[in-house]
């Protein structure tokens, strides 16, 4: 019992990286009609986002290390240290969580550079061509982030304080082997929090109500006097904003390299399908099954059942959707159909 | 344009001057650094894939981002032929291409039952099903991680019954007593190319053809008109799936190891990113992309600083560094990010490929020589 | 004339590629007739000959590559005379002059495995067929090694291997034309067990985490006959792919299974994912029936320590060479590359450097480059002052015998460096096993 709830648990935190970023992908593709494929390297925007700031914070005085004879070698100590003793240790603990506040705006002005930059030319042109623009784009972004950054993950540890796990087992009375580590319930918790303030934001102030409309039926909008383009392209940083804190929220979790983003890129696709195009809560519903699956389908004894079936499920998932209900779980009629 | 290529009389003549280029390739591609046999055979076997990959998608504009699979396929069955039958190449040839025909049938009779971004996904999805499991359950069958390769104690059913074994050490491939290593593998290639661009020609121009590209320019159309457009598609599906497997199976002739690589998902990208920079749809697109990509990665990727800076030497010092810090993240282990850029740009200038780009200054010359033409001629180039 | 006994004897596959080299002759630089100048990339009358290192530059594994790269390039440099001389001061036998090898000047092209067997076979022909490598070496993953060293043989081109763990290498895999200097699976058990049993005692529940490939098979197999030799138990085997990320879905299982030791065949990138992730699981600070849970990982490096952090702190492991070893030949080393790059190079690092050397001097030995001659010289070569003891390239299957590290991350570190313990050196007597154990067969010389 205890390890299927585990494993549940570990399914959801697996789930909320899959929802946060296919929430913003559905989200750009129910407004815009774009298919997005770079949406993955935003969201390795923001993992390297929390990098940058760590590098930062961590830069260092160079002191002569008097340990070693045989060379020059040289001991680190960041001028924070120096300059600011225990504040300055306390600020590189928590760099990941403050690099949010470098996050924010650098991922809203990279959302607005990508959208005016080149997605707004594409929005006459075919889906396949979105795709292909968008997956050059994202080619070029990685390589970029491995120019200055290496091909190597970098370690971007999460504050000391939550560093370890929490005794859930204790709390709910289920002995103490059942324990998670703080930072994957912080990331957990914090995604579902930006999930459900976007769809508040969408369903609760005038400019979702817009958003909304235009997503049902963009040229009504249009023919109502509203500039929905501008709405459009405020809704494209935010999709951009939603990645990029996922991204840095993620990076104590897996260390960021510059493949992240392709990793992410390819599950994220097929859990937007699965939810239904354009659907934010099918995207979001679908991102968190298809994770638990995962999850489940690792569990020794169902390994055991059927070989290999941990490697598959999410596209066998996939297919079995796709097959059965053509548009996905959510899917509404006329968007995308055939 | 397109229509006096497919006329009879010079359809003979193009396949000639095609035949003839490449089996001519290592001489004119000697200057540029790209005469050795392994590039020269990767250029004759992606020539292969990605023609395959046009008759799919350049045909009917259907994106299938799994043909990668099929090229997977091709490998394992042929080196499985190697093993269990004979070193001849010719029956892994076409075991290789029966395998991956039917496993594109299967494929593609699941996947083509949706259309458009659905289709892209079923597709990907069973690549990576493939992929995942080729590394990991299927690995009796693969080998896993390390790939399947050619041992001493493979049974070779059909050469030990003839005596064809060598006293030594691993056989190599073989077609009929000449080895597939270096020139001669290439030369091979070259000729299946050859035969595989003959076929993709004439079904470029044959009945089925139209259909298929009546599929891409409105399949509600052609449902209208009475026409059920599955079968062609499943044809047009499994015909690519055998010229990747083809492809596939020439790989392992060339080098007898097939690892589960090249089934990613990033592979079948791979072919997308050719035959769009060469210029999807088009008889010759597909190959300039082909040999546009791989010599990127096998020339542009070897370039180091080094070479940069001898390259630039004629400079002086300021002007050879300042030069070598500008190009040197984009070759080298950066070529990737050069490919990324070309890619790019062709998409948002040239949707039609380098073919398009070809296209536009024969007209920009043709429009210098004869003003008066001008506007007749640019229509006639958006068809093309 | 000393290959008399070969000048003659033209096998079928040279019939067939010198029939091929006519056919296209045009095309191709001319071969010579007689067999022992008949051999792939013969330098002949050239005044400079060309290495290949062909490492992993990007990839799970690409910070060891990066490693292994600046040793090569250090090699080279003191082969060709220039620089401290590193190892060259201490190795001993040794007829390399300084001069290059055989007085020709090295030069070198690199290459990019991308830690897949494809990419590195396609590099690794590219070496060959166009820049004409003479030998070629790289590595940092068995199932690479395992791929290029067939390519090796069939081509005819000596493979050094280098950072390749895998029992299979030297094993059922083994060829002729590949040479690995890095210890193996098999070794690491070995030396593991005693210390195991002296920390751990001999009532424990195993449950290992493998990366699902040839090393990793072959490590999990070694390390479980190790340990159920000394009465553990082995609780769960499981497979995780190779690059997987985010490994929690199989580490949560591991908290339930009853286990009290956790055994992570990973190595990279995945290792540093797999143990930070294992940590944070808080399965270091668990307590099994009155046990503490311990975590093993039986092959791993100062810089898989560097980016596991304190994570690593504590954690039991072997090494092929560490740069606090206090010989000569260790102390040189590390001296010349300090010097070049500012901080201690790698066991991986140390490995192909020695192996670079090795290839050169072995040639000397023979007096030409012809293959099967320097094939000859490297079989049961017993040599010294390289750090890691007397060695003995076994000529039966070409595996190196030397003394092995079991090691422990550093609780207290006193440099940035100092991030292994050396708990003990064991010496080659206690790892050495019977060459027959794992079967395969080098196969011939002349190809």
């Amino acid at each position: 019992m205890d390890a299927v709830l585990i494993q549940l648990l570990n399914g959801l935190d697996k789930g909320a990286a899959y929802a946060l970023i296919a929430l913003g992908l559905t989200l750009v593709f129910g407004t815009l009609g774009v298919v997005n494929f770079a949406h993955g390297a935003l969201f390795l925007i923001g993992a390297f986002c929390a990098v940058t700031f760590q590098k930062i914070v961590t830069i260092s005085k160079k002191v002569l290390d008097p340990n070693i004879t045989y060379f020059d070698a040289y001991i680190e100590q960041p001028y924070l240290e120096i300059w600011f003793g225990e504040t300055g240790l306390a600020v590189i603990d928590y760099a990941v969580p403050l690099s949010l506040f470098l996050a924010v705006p650098v991922m809203l002005l990279v959302g607005l550079a990508m959208e005016r930059g080149l997605i707004q030319f594409f929005y006459k042109r075919t889906h396949a061509e979105q795709i292909l623009v968008t997956f050059g784009l994202a080619i070029v972004l990685q390589e970029i982030i491995r120019h200055f950054f290496g091909a190597n993950p970098i370690p971007t540890p999460a504050p000391d304080i939550v560093s370890g796990s929490a005794p859930i087992g204790l709390w709910i009375g289920l002995g103490e082997s059942f324990v998670y580590p703080w930072w994957r319930l912080i990331y957990l918790s914090s995604s579902i929090v930006i999930i459900s303030s976007v769809f508040a934001f969408l369903n609760m102030t005038t400019f979702g109500m817009v958003v909304r409309a235009g997503m049902a039926n963009r040229q009504m909008v249009g023919f109502l006097g509203i500039n929905i383009e501008r709405k459009f392209t405020i809704i494209f940083a935010l999709a951009a904003v939603v990645a990029g804190v996922a991204g840095v929220m993620y990076a104590p979790i897996l260390p960021p390299d510059y493949h992240l983003g392709m990793d992410f890129l390819v599950i994220s696709f097929v859990i937007v399908v699965v939810g239904g195009m354009g659907s934010l809560r099918g995207a979001v519903a679908a991102g968190f099954l298809l994770g638990v699956l995962q999850s489940l389908a690792a569990m020794t004894a169902v390994n055991a059942l059927l070989p290999g079936i941990s490697q598959i499920v999410i596209y066998l998932v996939a297919v079995i959707v796709l097959l059965t209900r053509p548009r996905g779980l959510m899917g509404r009629k006329g968007v995308m159909d055939e | 344009m397109m229509m006096n290529i497919f006329s009879k009389k010079s359809a003979p003549r193009l396949m000639l001057f095609f035949a003839i280029g490449v089996l001519t390739m290592p001489i004119w591609l000697d200057p540029v650094g790209a005469n050795y046999p392994d590039l020269l055979q990767k250029f004759a076997i992606f020539g292969i894939f990605a023609i395959g990959y046009n008759i799919l998608f350049g045909l009917t504009g259907y994106l299938s981002f799994g043909h990668a699979v099929f090229l997977g396929v091709g490998s394992y069955s042929a080196v499985w032929s190697f093993k269990l039958l004979t070193m001849n190449v010719i029956p892994a040839i076409i075991f290789s291409i029966i395998m991956a025909g039917l496993i594109a049938a299967a494929i593609g009779y699941v996947s083509l039952r949706r259309s458009g971004i659905y289709f892209s996904i079923l597709t990907l999805a069973f690549a990576q099903m493939f992929y995942n499991l080729a590394y990991s359950v299927l690995t009796p069958i693969t080998n896993g991680e390390t790939g399947l390769q050619l041992t001493m104690h493979d049974p070779r059913i059909i050469d030990n019954a003839l005596s064809r074994t060598v006293e030594t050490g691993l056989p190599s491939t073989d077609f009929f007593g000449i080895s597939m290593n270096g020139y001669s593998g290439f030369y091979f290639c070259a000729v299946m190319l050859i035969i595989a661009f003959y076929i993709y020609l004439k079904i470029f121009s044959s009945p089925f053809g139209m259909k298929l590209k009546g599929i891409k320019s409105n399949q509600k159309r052609m449902k209208y008109i009475g026409s059920d457009t599955r079968p062609y598609l499943i044809a047009a599906f499994v015909i690519s799936g055998m010229f990747a497997g083809l492809a596939g199976s020439l790989m392992a002739v060339t080098d007898p190891l097939a690892g589960a690589e090249r089934m990613q998902w990033t592979a079948s990208g791979e072919v997308i990113l050719m035959t769009i920079l060469g210029g999807v749809g088009t008889l010759f697109g597909p190959l300039l992309g082909v040999g546009i990509i791989k010599y990127l990665e096998n020339i542009f990727s070897a370039v180091n600083d080094s070479v940069l800076h001898s390259f630039y030497s004629f400079l002086p010092q300021w002007g050879e560094n300042l030069l070598v810090t500008i190009t040197a993240p984009f070759v080298g282990e950066g070529w990737h990010l050069t490919l990324g850029l070309l890619f790019m740009l062709t998409v948002i200038f040239l949707p039609g490929g380098v073919m398009e780009g070809f296209q536009k200054i024969k007209l920009y010359f043709q429009n210098r020589n004869k003003p008066d033409k001008s506007n007749n001629s640019s229509e006639e180039s958006s068809n093309v | 004339m000393k290959h008399d006994s070969n000048q003659f004897k033209v096998t079928r596959r040279q019939a067939l590629k010198t029939g091929a080299a006519v056919s296209v002759a045009p095309l191709m630089f001319s071969k010579g007739v007689w067999a022992a100048n008949n051999y792939t990339n013969n330098p002949g009358y050239k005044s400079t000959v060309t290495l290949g290192f062909n490492v992993p530059q990007t990839g799970a594994y690409a910070d060891e590559g990066m490693d292994e790269l600046r040793a090569y390039k250090l090699a080279v440099k003191h082969l060709n005379g220039e620089g401290d001389g590193g190892l060259m001061n201490t190795m001993k036998p040794m007829n390399l002059k300084g001069n290059g090898i055989l007085g020709k000047k090295v030069k070198y092209v690199t290459g990019d495995t991308q830690t897949k067997s494809d990419a590195a076979r396609a590099s690794a022909k590219r070496m060959i067929e166009k820049d004409g490598v003479i030998m070629f070496s790289g590595g940092s993953s068995s199932g690479v090694a395992i791929a290029v060293q067939g390519l090796a043989q069939e081509l005819g081109v000596v493979f050094m291997a280098g950072l390749t763990h895998s029992n299979d290498t030297t094993g059922k895999d083994k060829r002729r034309y590949g040479f690995r200097h890095f210890f193996n699976a098999k070794m690491s058990g070995s030396a593991l067990g005693p210390v195991l049993k002296d920390e751990m005692g001999t009532d424990r529940k195993a449950y290992h985490l493998t990366a699902d490939y040839t090393w990793g098979w072959t490590q999990e197999q070694s390390i479980q006959e190790t340990t159920e030799g000394l009465g553990w138990e082995t609780t769960a085997k499981v497979r995780t792919p190779v690059g997987a990320g985010d490994f929690s879905q199989f580490i949560t299982p591991v908290l339930n299974s009853g286990a009290d030791v956790l055994i992570l065949n990973h190595y990279g990138k995945d290792m540093i994912n797999s143990l930070t992730q294992a940590v944070q699981f808080g399965l270091r600070d668990k307590n099994v029936g009155g046990k503490n849970f311990e975590i093993i990982v039986p092959l791993y490096s100062r810089l898989m320590a560097q980016g596991a952090g304190d994570n690593l702190k504590g954690i039991l492991g072997t090494a092929n060479w560490d740069w606090q070893l206090q010989d000569e030949g260790t102390k040189a080393f590390v001296r010349s590359f300090g010097k070049e790059y500012g901080f201690p190079p790698s066991m991986a690092a140390q490995t192909c450097y020695v192996q670079a050397l090795l290839y050169a001097n072995a040639c000397e030995n023979a007096g030409t480059f012809y293959p099967p001659e320097v094939i000859k010289q490297l079989e049961g070569f017993e040599f010294d002052g390289m750090g890691n003891g007397p060695t003995e390239y076994r000529a039966e299957d070409h595996q190196c015998f030397k003394n092995v590290l079991v090691v422990r991350g550093n609780q207290n570190p006193t440099s940035s460096y100092d991030l292994l313990d050396i708990v003990k050196e064991v010496p080659r007597a206690d790892v050495e096993y019977d060459a027959s154990i794992f079967g395969g067969e080098l196969g011939p010389y002349i190809v």
